[in-house]
């Protein structure tokens, strides 16, 4: 069987790897055969890029070389895909050369739009990239004072995000002796703090405690440079001096020029991960690339990668699947600089986050070494 | 006029509200979603957004297996 991997990823990399783990018999033997097509050769720990922002890591401490992430015998390119051909079952790259395949797994993740937001991308700082995150550091380390507000775009990746960065800021502007000085304002698109009702239950209570003033039902529409504002489809109005976005995502742009899916989130069987649609029998879909109402986060993406490789490698030794996604996400929270709470939900089970704490926190710590392990399929 | 349906049963998070304010965006005036969820309080925090934004309910239903059935029009 030759199974072709678009996206090297948390989803593409884990599934690769957990894949080759389970059928390297097979790979050995030349019944199955496992390529990886990427645009780029390195391997990004995105949610480091918070710390970046925060001055407590520097961008080079998150990257490695994608190579060295897989498997032996996985064959990798740094070749992007520029044309999905599903109905004949090949791509064909930059590059011209065609890979041909029995079974295609596409996880090609999703971007930051700032620019779909007027004035948005001019006038904030977000840490989805490595040069917005240094920027952010540069201008929340310049900051001598104001109010710093925190504005969200729908849809966004890291759903914690919009929390982090508020209790990381909070702590850092304590640190520098200016919350006197400072107000903090935090807005979100629906009539709570989180979209996780439990999460909303603890987080508002700690921005109570420390001062932090929110406002809910509130999507940005657009951003006024010149006088400094925020104004939102709700018709309100938002005053800032340090403006920190969460900007709207959309997947990848092949995506949507090959008609895979409406924004670039391809159709998506919530358990099998399945394409939808008359192509989608040998095309599974992982990650950010999905249109599945579910967290757009590297642990879903994980999670899904992991059941997905499961089945694959039973298609290949007995010819059926053996799992079934359940919806499965796990997210650290980070609650200021030194301490941490997690919510861990399904489908069908909500999330029951516990108070926040220094170990959680330090466990987070550990977890952003350890993930490199992720990425190979071993942890 | 275009309809499309947004399934957010078991939608957690980013929840249905998000899932419906996120695929609005995308629509063109006089447009309809129809946002299938399984919270409860879909019913009552939809309505909200879309009369503080100035869109439409169309209608609010829930069926046999206790899925709202929510239909909203893009009016701006």
């Amino acid at each position: 069987m030759r199974i072709l991997v678009v996206g090297g990823g948390m989803g593409g990399t884990i599934f690769a790897n957990h894949l080759a783990r389970r059928i390297h018999h097979e790979m050995k033997t030349g019944k199955a055969r496992i390529t990886m097509l990427s645009a780029s050769h390195e391997h990004v720990y995105q949610p480091g890029w918070l710390y970046v922002a925060m001055g407590r890591a520097t961008p080079d401490e998150l990257v490695r070389e994608q190579q060295s992430l897989l498997e032996p015998g996985i064959e990798f390119h740094v070749d992007p895909v520029e044309e999905f051909h599903l109905a004949h079952n090949h791509v064909k790259c930059k590059s011209g050369k065609v890979h041909e395949y029995d079974l295609i797994v596409i996880s090609t993740g999703s971007r930051p739009m700032p620019e779909n937001i007027p004035g948005l991308k001019e006038n904030s700082v977000n840490c989805y990239t490595a040069e917005n995150a240094v920027e952010y550091y540069k201008q929340l380390s310049e900051f001598k004072g104001g109010r710093i507000v925190v504005t969200v775009g729908l849809p966004h990746k890291c759903p914690m995000i919009p929390l982090e960065v508020t209790f990381a800021m909070y702590d850092f502007i304590k640190d520098r002796g200016l919350l006197d000085k400072t107000e903090f304002y935090y807005t979100y698109p629906i009539g709570r703090v989180h979209s996780l009702e439990n999460v909303a239950k603890w987080a508002a209570p700690e921005f109570d405690a420390k001062g932090i003033k929110y406002e809910t039902l509130f999507n940005m529409k657009e951003v006024d440079g010149k006088n400094a504002k925020v104004i939102s489809e709700e018709g309100s109005e938002v005053a800032y001096d340090l403006l920190v976005a969460v900007p709207p995502h959309k997947g990848q742009e092949v995506i949507e020029k090959n008609g895979l899916g409406e924004n670039g989130w391809i159709p998506t069987n919530r358990h099998s991960l399945h394409m939808e649609g008359e192509h989608g029998k040998n095309v599974i879909v992982l990650g950010d690339t999905t249109n599945l109402p579910i967290s757009k986060a590297g642990s879903t993406a994980h999670f899904e990668a992991e059941t997905a490789a499961e089945n694959v490698a039973a298609v290949v030794k007995m010819g059926r699947p053996v799992k079934s996604y359940d919806g499965k996400v796990f997210c650290f929270i980070e609650a200021g600089k030194d301490r941490a709470t997690y919510a861990m939900f399904n489908y069908q089970n909500p999330p029951q986050p516990k108070a926040p704490t220094g170990a959680v926190h330090a466990f987070k710590m550990a977890y952003n070494k350890l993930y490199w392990a992720t990425a190979r399929g071993l942890l | 006029m275009a309809e499309r349906t947004v399934d957010a049963r078991g939608s957690f998070c980013p929840g249905p509200l998000m899932e419906l304010i996120a695929n609005m965006k995308s629509m063109q005036v006089g447009d309809t979603l129809e946002l299938l969820s399984t919270d409860a309080g879909s019913a009552k925090d939809v309505p909200e957004w879309v009369h503080k934004v100035g869109h439409e309910m169309v209608d609010t239903n829930q069926d046999s297996e206790g899925t709202f059935h929510i239909r909203v029009r893009k009016a701006k």
